[in-house]
């Protein structure tokens, strides 16, 4: 076990202050990109993922559309400059590769591809600085950025982290609990159906713990539900004002 | 029984009645619930409650009054970019009435890549290659645009344009413009003069962006009659 430079939990307070139950700042805003049909920007703290859709539109080439729905294809990719102290690598790496097969996976429960036979539906997210959790918050900026496009969905997907940090369940893993702590579990969820699309973890877990943190898990997405829910609205009631003067 | 009351704004997910209730528009059925499936609006038309989407894509059906751009020539048509999800084409039958003969004729002399044509949906078969087929037979003025400009907005923002009995595409109409709407999001129009195109503009965009707020065709009407008093003012 490495030793992490800083006290990750002390008298009930983690590195960056935060309680247990505690999720980061979260900013969302949707509708950023004017090119892509839909898109959002959503922060957890200091990771910031940006999303952008583009489709349903026509699958070229022709031969790996499906007959009987859209083909979904989700790219996450980490911007060079994302992260803390060495540049990334541009090329999708082999982690990069997987999770945007894991997100992909998260999202496909949520969206009525049946609608659209031979057709393709393309999401693309870039993080542009990384500090823990940036599948989750992905997720989040994927299904904004799908809803903003008029994809027809079931649900949104909001993705919240829980983690395990000196035994104690924690929420929305930092970076650094991400690197030392003793396991994290990312969750995505359908607020409004009660269902889970991702769920993932590592570590060792017990039962009781593993509950523990599903039922955290989900109050922490509801809470960015509710966020999520006035960044929609925002984009909204913005024009509504602007009319009303 | 409903959970949503008229105007309102809501998101997938979002509870809109129960299933004895009649709802149409973009929602589905969950565990005998009505749920919205898009960011929309929420309106009463005679005892059925309708979900109008505020964001979506262009769902080619037949009947559709279309607007495209020719992107390729094939051996027996064109295709063209209609902004469906699927390809569509417009085949040589279906362009004219006069007998073609491929061997004498280039298709080019038609129609050629850029050209932007006013077409009709015929039919929408998923399992042809190009699964939309389009004619220039089966309507009134349709074939390539000429003169004139095109405007796009968001497809689900067309049954606005026209609005209610086409009262919103008569109130436009005021401006002196040759209007036609494609119902995939794009409007053909020739105005007198750059003033008209430009009020012509002005409220293509505020019907695209102020759809969801009330008196959208009171503040359309007001664009149009100020238009109308300046335009008046400038002849004397």
């Amino acid at each position: 076990m490495k030793q992490p430079p800083v006290p990750l939990l002390v008298e009930g307070r983690r590195a960056d202050g935060r309680t247990p139950d505690q999720m980061r700042e979260v900013k969302i805003s949707v509708g950023v990109i004017s090119n892509a049909d839909g898109s959002a920007m959503v922060s957890y703290g200091n990771t910031t993922a940006v999303a952008a859709v583009y489709g349903p539109r026509e699958m070229h080439p022709r031969h790996l559309s499906l007959p009987d729905r859209a083909v979904m294809r989700v790219r996450y990719h980490m911007a060079p400059f994302s992260t803390r102290d060495e540049r990334k690598n541009p090329a999708p790496s082999r982690r990069e590769i997987e999770i945007s097969k894991v997100l992909r996976e998260a999202l496909e429960p949520a969206i009525f591809l049946e609608q659209f036979p031979r057709s393709r539906i393309d999401v693309f997210v870039e993080i542009v600085q990384a500090d823990g959790s940036t599948r989750v918050a992905s997720l989040t900026a994927a299904s904004l950025a799908l809803a903003d496009a008029g994809v027809p969905m079931r649900d949104l997907v909001i993705g919240v982290s829980v983690g395990l940090v000196n035994g104690t369940v924690v929420l929305d893993l930092n970076g650094l609990e991400d690197n030392y702590g003793e396991g994290d579990m990312p969750v995505g969820y359908m607020p409004n159906l009660g269902r889970i699309t991702l769920l993932q973890l590592d570590g060792s877990w017990s039962r009781d713990k593993f509950a523990e943190a599903l039922k955290l898990a989900i109050k922490g997405a509801e809470y960015v539900y509710s966020k999520a829910r006035e960044a929609l609205k925002t984009k909204y009631f913005e024009i509504a004002e602007e009319v009303a003067k | 029984m409903k959970y949503v009351s008229p105007r309102q704004v809501i998101f997938p997910g979002d509870l809109v009645a129960t299933s004895d209730e009649s709802v149409e528009g973009a929602v589905y059925i969950d565990d005998g619930k009505y749920r919205a499936s898009s960011v929309g609006l929420v309106e009463f038309r005679d005892n059925k409650i309708v979900v109008v989407p505020l964001e979506g894509s262009y769902r080619p059906k037949p009947g559709d009054v279309v607007i495209g751009y020719v992107t390729d020539v094939l051996a027996s048509g064109w295709e063209v970019d209609v902004r469906a999800p699927l390809a569509a084409w417009l085949p040589v039958s279906e362009a004219t009435a006069k007998y073609i003969d491929l061997e004498k004729t280039s298709l080019t002399s038609l129609l050629n890549i850029g050209d932007a044509v006013i077409a009709v949906v015929k039919d929408v078969d998923l399992t042809d290659e190009f699964p939309v087929m389009l004619t220039l037979r089966e309507g009134e003025r349709l074939g390539k645009i000429e003169s004139g400009f095109v405007v796009e907005l968001s497809p689900v923002k067309v049954p606005r344009v026209i609005g209610k009995k086409g009262s919103m595409i008569s109130t436009i109409s005021e401006l002196g413009c040759d209007i036609i709407v494609g119902q995939n999001g794009r409007l053909w129009a020739k105005c007198p003069g750059p003033d008209a195109e430009f009020v012509l503009l002005q409220i293509i965009e505020k019907i695209d962006r102020e759809s969801h707020v009330a008196g959208l065709t009171d503040r359309v009407k007001a664009l149009v009659e100020r238009y109308k008093t300046s335009a008046g003012s400038a002849r004397q």
